[in-house]
């Protein structure tokens, strides 16, 4: 395991127009790891993957990848920087069919999963291949969101509650399709809300709370830590 | 001679072919229109200064320079396109984000600037433009004369509606533009380089509008005027089309242009009025157009 961790974020501040919304956020993932951020609704989780990726402008801090600085980058360079991004509402284009959704984010660096690859994995998808994208299911809608970014070569993928509001069967699959990703070398920045499915997948878990992060640990102690997190979480 | 609803059958074709070549122009300012207005969310009042500086172009390259139709079919829209791309980069890009009023009026005061330029330069009287003589002359088509020039527009520009659409519907490029128009944002988070695409809209869109002012410059005269009096008409038929539908832009512009054809023949005293008619109908009971998707 290399020293420098593959994204090293320092003192983030946040805001969203005049309302200060995160406030100093520290946060370390190294190569191949999964990390999931955890906290209460409005606690910070969705906005600090949107001020990673630079969808949240007014930021200051310090945010790197692979050591090189991605705050002061433009929106489009941060995705060519090598980061996937999966959107909480998971954005799939309704004016694009199924294979122009997933054909639709461009090349970030080689060894992206070829198409072929991506509908054996999600064969599902294959098979409605020119239906229009947002006439999916939520579950298939999200496994195409996980997909295209999959798609593009990208080593590090931030992903926004993929579970939300899925039946359980569906929250298995996402399940194994991120265990794949993990077994292929993926990193993964993850925000969850279900326990029991993070706990499958995250070596490590942050503890968010009022914008800030207020503790940090390994993913063998999630049993032993639930009462504190019930706390935190109000769950 | 043959009538039609007591109608001179010759009168009617030649109506019907008056109105396919202004549903012709209707339909290239209307895509170029929509299409600007489906990604920028501007509503470009320049449309009709930029179709009538490709008119200018073609006229100003030919006297100049004795550069004549065909290569100027080319040259117009790069000279308007890159103009455009001008504007959008150091203007019109400024003001994204903020209420589209005020793109509305940075193109309008731009559309009055570049008008009232021409018309001190030139006068307000058209100066005359000839066809190629390649399609000079009519064709008898059995049932009617057709000027070869008017067919050739009204071809040229079916080619021309087919092509953009065929690119925005079936290219990359343009899925990336109708993605885009849903959420730029996120696009641009995949890696899209969204402000450019923003500024190749733009200038797509005034090259449109230029190439419409070549193919008519043969025919409506060069003046400094010619977009004003289409500009409206065309702003009615991207509503009626539905704002943003490129589809329905190119099917809206050939059928009030027949309709007002149509009404030239019948009842000629609605004819400068019935597409706004048409609009009113339109708006009341299909408020997001024809072809417009419900918000």
């Amino acid at each position: 395991m290399s020293s420098a961790p593959l994204l090293e974020v320092r003192g983030l501040n946040a805001w969203y127009g005049e309302s200060h919304v995160l406030h100093g956020v520290d946060l370390d993932i190294r190569e191949g790891e999964t990390v999931t951020l955890l906290g209460r609704n409005g606690a910070g989780k969705t906005t600090t993957l949107r001020a990673i990726m630079g969808i949240l402008r007014r930021r200051e801090g310090v945010i790197r990848l692979r050591g090189k600085d991605i705050l002061g980058l433009p929106l489009h360079r941060v995705a060519q920087a090598g980061i996937g991004y999966v959107p909480e509402e998971r954005g799939i284009f309704a004016s694009l069919n199924v294979s122009e959704n997933l054909m639709l984010p461009p090349t970030v660096s080689d060894g992206g999963m070829s198409v072929d690859e991506i509908y054996t994995l999600f064969p599902n998808l294959y098979e409605r291949r020119s239906s229009q994208g947002t006439k999916l299911s939520g579950g298939e809608q999200q496994m195409l969101a996980i997909a295209r970014v999959l798609r593009t070569g990208a080593r590090f993928i931030l992903l926004d509650e993929p579970t939300e509001g899925l039946a359980p069967v569906i929250v298995q699959r996402i399940g194994d399709v991120l265990v794949a990703l993990k077994k292929r070398g993926m990193t993964i920045l993850l925000v969850e809300q279900n326990f029991r499915f993070a706990k499958k997948v995250a070596d490590r878990f942050y503890l968010m709370e009022d914008g800030r992060m207020v503790n940090s640990f390994p993913g063998h102690e999630l049993d032993a830590r639930m009462d504190e997190l019930h706390e935190v979480l109000g769950v | 001679m043959s009538t039609i609803f007591g109608v001179p059958a010759p009168a009617l074709y030649g109506q019907i072919l008056i109105g396919l070549i202004n549903g012709s122009f209707y339909a290239m300012l209307s895509l170029g229109l929509a299409v600007i207005f489906g990604l920028l969310r501007v509503i470009n009042f320049a449309h009709g200064a930029q179709y009538m500086l490709g008119a200018f172009a073609a006229y100003l390259l030919l006297t100049y320079t004795g550069i004549g139709y065909w290569p100027a079919l080319v040259l117009a829209p790069l000279i308007v396109g890159a103009i455009a791309v001008l504007i959008e980069r150091f203007m019109l890009s400024r003001l994204y984000g903020i209420d589209p009023l005020y793109g509305l009026l940075l193109t309008f005061g731009l559309a009055l600037i570049l008008e009232g330029a021409f018309r001190h330069w030139f006068g307000a009287a058209g100066q005359p433009y000839a066809a190629p003589p390649q399609l000079t002359g009519a064709l008898n088509l059995g049932f009617m004369f057709m000027p070869i020039y008017r067919g050739w527009v009204v071809v040229a520009s079916l080619v021309v509606c087919i092509g953009t659409w065929l690119l925005i519907e079936k290219t990359r490029l343009g899925a990336y533009l109708r993605s885009a128009t849903e959420n730029a944002t996120l696009v641009q988070a995949f890696g899209v380089n969204v402000p450019l695409l923003l500024t190749l809209t733009y200038g797509l869109g005034a090259a449109l509008a230029a190439l419409a002012g070549v193919l008519a410059a043969p025919i409506y005269q060069v003046s400094p005027l010619m977009g004003t009096n289409l500009i409206i008409i065309v702003f009615a038929v991207v509503v009626v089309g539905g704002m943003g539908s490129i589809l329905g832009a190119i099917v809206t512009g050939y059928m009030l242009g027949v309709l007002e054809g149509l009404t030239k023949v019948f009842y000629p005293e609605a004819s400068s009025i019935v597409i706004f008619v048409v609009m009113a109908i339109v708006l009341l009971v299909r408020p997001a157009g024809l072809f417009g998707r419900e918000e």
